[in-house]
């Protein structure tokens, strides 16, 4: 049958109709891009997929997941032992710093009611397991197996063990996805723990490097100086390790420095990654005030507790570059 | 009839599963070899049964990978379309080559689209791909003898069961 269709047309002619749906698709195909280049249209249509595309990413998922559980059957006994032993060590001085910090809080706690500031201390979390798939590979993303319905929102900040890993971007009704800071478009306001210079650290795309670009050529910043969260733009709380300068190197012109640097967080080892809560202070300078002007008691009488009150939190995505 | 819908049967669950693969992880240096296994199954079902899979076809699937990995819509449809037109276009000599000269049309396909992606990339102002991705299109050919074998095994078999 495809044989007799074979013979009536040449070896390389294909119809006519077939290059103008050819011409078709291909045009249907750069609309489809430039709207959503332009209009960043995907979230949307994923939300509307999103019955679809979760049991596709579970399913992708599970091999690695096997292959995780008979890594863990198959151990064995004796490097069981060893990492028993060494995770004994580890327990043993970390709560031996636990102990150490809870007496910091202790003290932090007492001059902060000295200084009458609010209890800033209460930060709660969720643990999310990594759901282990590419996406695209180039951008660093991460999809996490808890979703808008156990109560993530777009904006949390995800941290492990060792620091910032980055922020939830999307959040799908049983998944999220997660931005790692070594994103192109990440974001991260940071400050040198050191000399406390403030900077901004992008995520470089290439590499698991983080780059500060345009620092001052006089800033006071050293190879192997700790980043920490400086919590400016409200987005990621502050003090938590970001990440370790490596290099730093003037910049093609000449008059700025460029430096370089590894995250603190574990990025391709975390399993699981703590979901922090929206701070109960969000941290960093208030919105401004939008009505300027005379107060309101001098016009006329106002509703107490108006005047004065708190300014609305910040929502802008601070922490985000487009 | 009954053969009909057993092979249509494994042309879908084929291409599902080619979209499936495209997520598996991999350790990072192996990220840019990973071949892009749509487009194989999809060249595959061209030359073997054009009736079912054509442009259409292509499309779907190309818009179905872009809304799993989350990346720029269309990109992967547009790029699939083209490789099967031009599978469709060459179909009747492609169809009779020995298996290894297909692999050899198949790296020329593949890597007709590596510079196509690398086009779109450019165009649209996203991150530029490390080099090795130039290297994704030999693997994709060294794949092709065996997703052959394994999907003729498959429709060999509908064959046996419908007789």
């Amino acid at each position: 049958m495809a044989l007799s269709r074979e013979g009536s047309t040449s070896l390389f002619a294909a119809s006519p109709g077939g290059t103008l749906r050819l011409a078709g698709y291909l045009l249907l195909a750069v609309a489809l891009m430039m709207l959503d280049h332009h209009n960043d249209w995907l979230p949307r249509v994923r939300n509307a997929t999103a019955l679809a595309v979760e049991p596709a990413w579970r399913l992708a998922g599970m091999p690695a997941r096997w292959l995780g559980d008979l890594r863990e059957t198959l151990a064995e006994k004796s490097s069981l032992r060893s990492e028993n032993r060494k995770l004994r060590d580890a327990l043993l001085l970390a709560n031996v710093r636990i102990a150490r910090m809870q007496a910091l809080v202790r003290q932090n706690d007492q001059l902060k009611r000295l200084l009458d500031a609010a209890d800033s201390l209460r930060m709660q979390g969720q643990l999310a397991r990594v759901i282990d798939i590419d996406l695209d590979p180039y951008r660093r993303r991460l999809v996490l197996d808890r979703g808008a319905r156990e109560g993530v929102r777009v904006g949390q900040a995800a941290v492990d063990a060792h620091g910032v890993m980055g922020q939830v971007i999307e959040a799908l009704p049983n998944t999220a996805v997660l931005m790692l800071v070594t994103d192109p478009s990440s974001a991260l306001p940071v400050i040198d723990a050191r000399s406390g210079v403030r900077a901004v650290a992008y995520g470089s795309g290439s590499g698991d490097l983080l780059s500060l670009p345009d620092l001052p050529i006089n800033a006071d910043i050293k190879v192997g100086d700790s980043l920490l969260t400086s919590g400016l733009g409200g987005r990621f709380p502050a003090g938590f390790p970001a990440a370790t300068v490596v290099s730093i190197a003037p910049d093609r012109s000449g008059s700025y420095l460029r430096a370089e640097a590894r995250p603190a967080a574990r990025l391709n080892r975390s399993d699981q990654v703590l979901l922090l809560r929206d701070l109960a202070e969000p941290m960093g300078p208030p919105a401004p005030v939008r009505d300027a002007g005379p107060p309101a008691s001098l016009i006329g009488p106002a509703p107490a507790g108006q005047v004065g009150a708190a300014p609305p939190r910040k929502t802008a995505h601070a922490g985000t570059r487009r | 009839m009954m053969r009909n819908d057993w092979q249509r049967w494994i042309c879908y669950l084929s291409l599902a599963l080619s979209l499936l693969l495209m997520l598996l992880p991999l350790p990072v240096a192996l990220l840019p070899l990973r071949p892009w296994w749509p487009a194989l199954v999809l060249i595959y079902w061209v030359l073997e049964a054009p009736d079912r899979v054509g442009l259409g076809t292509a499309f779907i699937t190309g818009l179905a990978a872009d809304v799993l990995a989350g990346a720029l819509l269309g990109d992967q449809a547009l790029r699939l379309v083209i490789i099967v037109f031009l599978a469709q276009r060459f179909r009747a000599r492609l169809r009779f080559f020995p298996v290894v000269q297909q692999s050899a049309a198949v790296l020329l396909l593949l890597l007709n689209d590596s510079l196509l992606r690398w086009l779109i990339r450019a165009f649209a102002g996203l991150p530029m791909l490390p080099l090795l991705t130039w290297a994704a299109p030999l693997v994709g050919a060294a794949l092709w003898p065996f997703v052959f074998l394994l999907l003729d095994a498959l429709r060999a078999r509908s064959r046996t069961r419908e007789s």
